[in-house]
């Protein structure tokens, strides 16, 4: 492969000035390596590009980004390849040699090569030293991407070459950047790769840390004294490291002690041996337990047939007698001590930002919870309805918006659209479910939580029926697509930044219209005395169907949120419907302020179970149930509670 | 309405009549159709559904079987995992059919398995499965775990060079078993126990953000970093959402999914999962006449030419014309009869080549690896040839030494070490 | 005290005598001992429709007499499949795992039966090992005990730690389902050593009745449910009618005053929430053989609102209302949605009961508690004008 390269590199160079003199085409030895060009694997496409630059052809980086783009094609009838593109049906074919166009009409004569990423990554490898001046600057942006892909020892030259000339300041900089991580790894001074690892130390990305890591491989090794001129990472202890039935285990690997007798042995060592129904004198009914069958395989020690069982003494004379150590790839001590200076340098940079990432994501998931039940907070909150549809509403949200997007191609305008709709549409929703059913049950709480469970499995049923069961594409625009990168470690996506931000308008945009307001005077009067309240002027019956309309409305702006983040089905409700009621009730009832306390504790502890056990989400889930359960038991009021009047009964 | 409905009533309608009818034409063949249609898996198995009666309606155009007709008996299991077993019974012993078609996940599968066994039914199963079973009664047409997963990672250590792997997936039976072979399989190819991260989510999982920076991090030992998948159905869209927003492109750490098909994708925009991949039997962008007949005839069927296709639905192709001509070459429709006559039937492929049904009741099948494209289809870009579906398989050390065959062995759960059967009906 | 308790509830004789009839009637027509009028797979519907009765009765006691609305009897209903389910799967490997090793060259040592026995049962979720949860299940015994004594601990300790701290009313309600939600997870984590998603599969063939027929099987277990109904209708009733029953709807109308009166509520309100939990147990390990497999899907918090809604349908505070709510219910959902409901042709649209019924079930639903919050049992008193069935 390297080789290959200077090769190929060579050729660049002599091909541009002498026209090729032999008589082979680029259509000849593609043809010579037929298969392998047409089915490319990762293995086989090095033999191509060997063979390319063995012929010193012109024109080869562009047949190679051509087969790399599947613009190659092959004729069934005679095998012979083609640049094409598809037009009009058909094919327009470039012949390779001579650059003839023509055009076929049936692309079932014709098939297309599909190189793998693989093979795609193998090729731009090798095109990295042609692109690397390219005047078209994506493409050596891409060039440079190769390289940080898989960085090479022979790409360090052409890329030092290409730093002189490099006019685009960015590029400049990457070029830079990664002519230090090559430096640290392949060059041949160790001084200067010392010097290049020291400016690699405080560097947070995946790369460099990568960089460090490889130049700090090292691996496992036992012997009976550690080897000259070996770069000892670290002598392992036996019994502390690791325990001592795998330092055995170590040493017979090693060929350096001979093997344990395991049970699957015994038995086929017993097996062997059973001679009309008795082994060893021993009848083989009895060999029913371990210690029967240990029993008759001494018996056959004894007699010499079978190898003996390794006593711990044994044991333990063969592990004092030989060296566990860890030792580096690379020879040079230096280097190494470098390397870990700078990966220590770091750790304590990577934990701060690992910590800083959970952080966020915790932060992130609060603002979900709490956008889900928000809606909650007012209507079962501060009026005391338990709405059982709420998560129903959230996902007539979701759908709206992408009902909103089928007429709307553009998502900007889209979701703008969205978003006043599907509050509407579920403060509509809201108004009509008040009327036609809660304001009957006001007096009947538990009722309520069935009634509106019945409205919940109607409309989730209903959902399915009019958009299917298939989960349906709610797109945010391009400027919430990616993420807010600070750095490899600490990144959080664009969307749910927004959500955050959303959580934080609807907190004091409720709050405001709560406090500031007379609706919120009249919604606060009607909560805690609609006798009094009446007799004051206020109407309840309007009070309650406003408030509950603004509490399903803001579900639907949830439901957009939730959507664009995650899935759009007639089941996300049920997803939050729970959580929701919980965020509201660890917070306490009745105050804004305890949802969001809610909301940030669930977010935190689910996050934090997690980071314990990062391989089972489910167990966090789980926990975090059973945490907030028992919160609950011990402070039933939630964390914000009420005192006083406002606390009702 | 489209012309779905009215066909699905019709022939509910015809079902309803059945019974008039019977004496009519007594030689009517009965298939049992044993797919939700509503419930949460109804949006993968009402498209099965669909395709089966589309199936048996082709064949009734076609003459039927030994000149009888045949009658698909559709009922509504509703996602309701007892209800399978229930519902199993009732065609079996109220319908009396002869072949049954249906289920999607295991635990469905393994609810159905008392029943048709005890019943002496026959059951063709028709998706991509955990393996590690062997039923006398059913024959598995989707792919077992040496079909699609080993296939896909074989693809991920030589073609993309991936050394350290993220096996994530829903916390249910075919990721656990799935990804319990995928590690003994790893540590058999050199990869070390700390380069294998594994993580479980629960059914719709939609907060992906701390895994993404989890599998991110992964790559911070310079090694390439690659994810196998089997998340589950609508919990794709949140991940594969986040993977995009997270900037992480299919050749930084490219993701094969074995839960993604073409039915998957039309919930998302796949425009940033271009060259993520996907590892099944069947593709929609396959390019042959079969599949193009097979596409127009189910475009025909659903009166909507922007269905898609998928894989399950290649498995019921493949095991209803297999069991046509089982029956055909059996003379009877009866299910010791035609399970003889299963062994060794040979059907082509939609993707090309021949499908054979082995003795231990899976298929030969190609495996296909294609990579996602901007429209939501798969361009294939590997097709292995036929690869024989083994029910037991030979990475773990428990069932390395079983083996199936109905054949001659006459037993699903053979230790070959102690030349015993281990079982004659399953252990569910 | 003056009379005797079936004085005081006539509605006891007349529910026991239409149950004898009905278990006869089914016993005339099924295929095992009867006419084979009754395919077994409708005998077995019926058989599990007991069982949801039985569990129906139970909430009934726990909501409509004490005023409780837990969210989580189905979740002990489950707990009780599952005891009674570990037992059956074991027993059953274990006979198919001690036949297989009888042909060994070796006579096999007990560690070897209970690794294949732990291979066979979670070699399919990719494990050998035998979680310690599993301990006991090798005894009929324990196992059956279990199916009592778990949900009745279980609801033990929830009880005493909600009631007191005295969350009452809606935020019980919640703080039940927040339980249930949290079981349900627990017992979908492989990690707990019971199958996960898959469950636990193939209840229904009893170890050491392999030569009993389904048919048969299935009549015993009718037969076995419609007796647990019996009985724990009987208990119920008592129950209720005597002291105990007073003081619990007394807290169901005003906790603050019975406790004024001195009574231990938090007490009473434990007992009944823990009886209950029991008697849901017994229900669910007699439903889960017959459905054939249990797994965590069953105890999701969904299913223990049905049961709340079986018994709002059917009507509060009267037990025979519960027992119409669920084999209403329940019959109704499976006719509905078992493809055999006929569709109704609109002309422009056709309704297709798969797709309509849940609306239709919904919508009812809040029907009912509009317009008859005491249900079809309301219906009924209203036509008998029972004196002890008014629940306000």
């Amino acid at each position: 492969m390297r080789a290959l390269l200077f090769a190929l590199a060579f050729l660049a160079s002599v091909a541009a000035v002498t026209p090729s003199a032999n008589a082979q085409t680029l259509q000849s030895v593609l043809q010579d390596n037929a298969e392998a060009v047409a089915k490319p694997a990762r293995r086989t496409v090095e033999a191509v590009l060997a063979a390319l630059s063995a012929a010193q052809l012109e024109g080869v980086p562009e047949f190679l980004e051509s087969w790399r783009d599947r613009n190659l094609w092959q004729r069934n009838a005679d095998g012979l390849f083609f640049v094409a593109a598809e037009a009009d049906g058909g094919l327009v074919l470039t012949d390779l040699d001579t650059g003839a166009e023509s055009r076929a009409e049936n692309t079932r004569d014709f098939s297309q090569i599909r190189p793998n990423a693989g093979v795609r990554r193998v090729i731009d490898a090798a095109l990295v030293q042609f692109l690397l001046s390219d005047p078209d600057l994506n493409r050596r942006l891409a060039a440079l991407d190769a390289i940080s892909r898989d960085p090479a020892e022979d790409q360090l030259e052409p890329l030092r070459a290409s730093i002189d000339g490099e006019g685009n300041s960015t590029v400049l900089a990457r070029k830079q950047q990664l002519e230090r991580q090559l430096t640290a790894l392949y060059d041949a001074d160790p001084a200067a790769r010392i010097t290049a690892i020291e400016a690699l130390s405080g560097d947070l990305s995946v790369e460099v840390r990568g960089i460090l890591s490889r130049i700090l491989s090292a691996r496992d090794a036992v012997a009976a004294a550690i080897p000259e001129g070996v770069n000892v990472a670290a002598t392992l202890t036996p019994g502390e490291d690791f325990d001592m039935a795998t330092a055995y285990a170590r040493l017979v690997d090693a060929d350096l002690a001979p093997a344990t007798v395991q049970p699957a042995d015994v038995n086929a060592a017993l097996i062997a041996r059973i001679a009309e129904g008795s082994v060893a004198g021993v009848p083989v009914a009895t060999l029913n337990t371990e210690a029967a069958r240990v029993a008759a395989y001494r018996t056959l020690v004894a007699a010499g047939e079978v190898p003996p069982f390794i006593t711990p003494d044994e044991r333990e004379a063969a592990i004092a007698a030989h060296v566990f150590y860890q030792a580096y790839n690379e020879p040079n001590a230096e280097v190494t001590a470098a390397a870990e200076d700078a990966q220590a340098a770091i750790a304590t940079r990577l934990a701060a930002g690992q910590a800083a990432d959970l952080t966020l994501d915790a932060l992130s998931l609060a603002s979900i919870y709490f956008l889900a039940a928000v809606g909650l907070a007012i209507t079962f909150g501060v009026m005391g309805v338990i709405n059982m549809a709420h998560g129903e509403f959230i996902m007539m949200g979701a759908y709206t918006g992408y009902v909103v997007q089928l007429f709307v191609p553009d998502y900007t305008l889209s979701i703008l659209i969205a978003l006043p709709l599907a509050f509407a549409v579920t403060f509509g929703a809201g108004v009509a479910m008040e009327r036609l059913v809660i304001r009957w049950l006001y007096h009947r709480p538990l009722e309520t939580l069935l009634a509106t469970f019945g409205i919940s499995i109607a409309l989730q049923q209903l959902a399915k029926n009019i958009f299917g069961t298939q989960a349906r594409p709610l797109t945010s625009p391009d400027w919430l697509a990616g993420a807010w990168v600070i750095n490899d470690v600490v990144q959080i996506s664009y969307i749910r930044i927004a959500i955050f931000f959303l959580a934080l308008i609807f907190l004091g945009l409720i709050l405001f219209i709560l406090k500031r307001t007379r609706l919120g005077l009249e919604v606060r009067a009607v909560t805690q005395n609609p006798g009094m309240a009446a007799s004051m002027g206020i109407n309840p019956d309007r009070i309650n169907m406003l408030t509950f309309g603004l509490g399903s409305g803001i579900a639907g702006i949830a439901g957009v949120a939730i959507g664009l983040y995650a899935k759009v089905t007639s089941e996300m409700g049920s997803d939050y419907i729970v959580q929701s009621f919980m965020t509201v009730v660890v917070g306490g009832v009745g105050n804004v302020w305890g949802t969001l306390a809610g909301a940030t504790m669930i977010g935190f502890t689910q996050k934090g179970i997690e980071w314990f056990n990062p391989s089972n989400t489910l167990a966090a889930q789980t926990f975090m149930i059973l945490f907030v359960i028992l919160f609950i038991q011990f402070r039933p009021k939630g964390i914000v509670a009420l005192r006083g009047r406002a606390a009702g009964d | 309405m489209n012309r779905k409905t009215l066909l699905t009533n019709l022939s509910a309608a015809a079902l309803a009549t059945a019974a008039s009818q019977a004496a009519a034409q007594d030689c009517t063949i009965k298939v049992g159709v044993l797919h939700s249609l509503s419930g949460t898996m109804a949006i993968s198995e009402t498209t099965l559904a669909d395709t089966m009666q589309m199936l048996v309606a082709n064949q009734n155009e076609a003459g039927g079987v030994l000149g009888c007709q045949l009658e698909a008996v559709v009922v509504d299991p509703a996602s309701d995992w007892p209800l399978f077993a229930e519902k199993a019974r009732e065609l079996l012993t109220v319908h009396e059919v002869d072949v049954i078609f249906g289920n999607w996940t295991s635990v469905s599968r393994k609810s159905v398995l008392p029943v048709i066994e005890e019943l002496n039914g026959l059951l063709f199963y028709p998706v991509q499965y955990e393996g590690e079973e062997s039923s006398r009664n059913v024959f598995y047409t989707g792919a077992a775990p040496n079909q699609q997963a080993i296939p896909a990672t074989d693809y991920f250590l030589e073609e993309l060079g991936v050394e350290k792997f993220a096996l994530l997936g829903t916390d249910y039976v075919y990721p656990r078993t799935t990804n319990n072979i995928l590690a003994s399989y790893l540590a058999a190819k050199g990869i070390a126990e700390e380069d294998i991260f594994v993580n479980y989510t629960p059914f719709g999982q939609s907060d992906w953000a701390t895994i993404v920076a989890d599998v991110v991090a992964l790559g911070a030992d310079g090694k390439q970093v690659g994810v196998i998948s089997t998340i589950n159905g609508d919990a794709n869209v949140g991940f594969y959402k986040e993977l995009a927003a997270a900037g992480v492109s299919a050749d930084d750490i490219p993701v094969v999914a074995f839960s993604v098909g073409e039915e998957e994708l039309s919930g998302l925009d796949t425009s940033d999962l271009v060259g993520h991949l996907a590892a099944w039997n069947y593709f929609m962008s396959a390019d042959t006449e079969a599949n193009a007949e097979f596409i127009a005839a189910w475009h025909a069927y659903t009166g909507d030419d922007t269905r898609v296709t998928n894989d399950p639905m290649e498995a019921h192709y493949i095991g209803f014309n297999m069991w046509v001509n089982a029956v055909e070459a059996a003379g009877t429709a009866e299910v010791d009869a035609v399970r003889e006559a299963m062994y060794g039937q040979e059907f082509p492929n939609l993707t090309g080549g021949t499908a054979v049904m082995l003795p231990n009741h899976h298929l030969a099948k190609p495996v296909l690896i294609g990579e996602i494209t901007a429209d939501g289809q798969f361009d294939i870009i590997s097709q292995t040839s036929e690869v024989d579906g083994d029910a037991w398989t030979d990475f773990l050390p428990e069932s390395a030494v079983l083996t199936s065959d109905w054949k001659d062995l006459g037993c699903g759960m053979y230790n070959t070490e102690t030349q015993t059967c281990v079982q004659l009906t399953s252990n569910y | 005290m003056e009379r005797s308790f079936v004085a005081r509830n006539p509605s006891v004789l007349w529910f026991l005598l239409a149950l004898s009839i009905f278990t006869i009637v089914v016993t005339i027509l099924s295929e095992a001992l009867g006419l084979g009028l009754m395919s077994t797979s409708f005998l077995k519907t019926l058989g599990k429709t007991l069982c949801l009765c039985l569990v129906a009765v139970a909430m009934d006691v726990v909501w409509g007499y004490c005023g409780i609305l837990s969210l989580g009897h189905f979740a002990f209903f489950g707990i009780g499949g599952y005891a009674v389910g570990m037992w059956l799967m074991y027993a059953r490997t274990e006979g198919i795992v001690l036949t297989s090793l009888a042909s060994a060259p070796l006579p096999p040592t007990p560690e070897e039966v209970t690794s294949a026995i732990g291979t066979q049962i979670f070699g399919v979720v990719g494990s050998s090992e035998f979680p310690a949860i599993w301990a006991f299940s090798d005894s009929l015994i324990l196992q059956l005990l279990a199916v009592v004594l778990v949900p009745g601990l279980l609801a033990l300790v929830f009880g005493w730690l909600a009631f007191r701290s005295r969350v009452t009313g809606v935020y019980l309600s919640i703080l039940t389902q927040a339980m249930t939600l949290a079981l349900s997870l627990y017992f979908f984590q492989n990690d707990t050593g019971l199958r996960g998603n898959n469950g636990l599969s193939g209840l229904q063939n009893i170890p050491g009745l392999e030569s009993v027929s389904q048919a048969t099987i299935s009549l015993w277990f009718f037969w076995a449910s419609a007796l647990a109904l019996g009985l724990g209708y009987v208990l119920f009733a008592w129950l209720v009618s005597g002291k105990l029953g007073s003081v619990i709807r007394a807290i169901r109308d005003n906790e603050a005053r019975v406790r004024f009166l001195g009574y231990h509520v938090e007490g009473y309100k434990l007992f009944v929430f823990t009886v209950t939990a029991m008697v849901a147990g017994i229900a669910g390990a007699l439903y889960y053989p017959q459905a054939g497999i249990i797994n965590p899907a069953e105890i999701a918090p969904v299913a223990s609102i049905y049961l709340a809604v079986w018994v709002a349908i059917g009507g509060r505070g009267r037990l025979y209302g519960a027992i119409i709510g669920a084999a209403l219910v329940s019959l109704m959902s499976s006719w509905f949605t078992g493809g055999s409901a006929p569709d109704i042709n609109l002309g422009i649209y056709v309704v297709k009961w798969t797709d309509w019924w849940l609306v239709l079930l919904g919508l009812t639903f809040v029907a009912v508690t509009l317009f008859f919050p005491k249900g079809i049992g309301g219906l009924f008193d209203r036509l008998v004008r029972n004196p002890d069935g008014g629940a306000r």
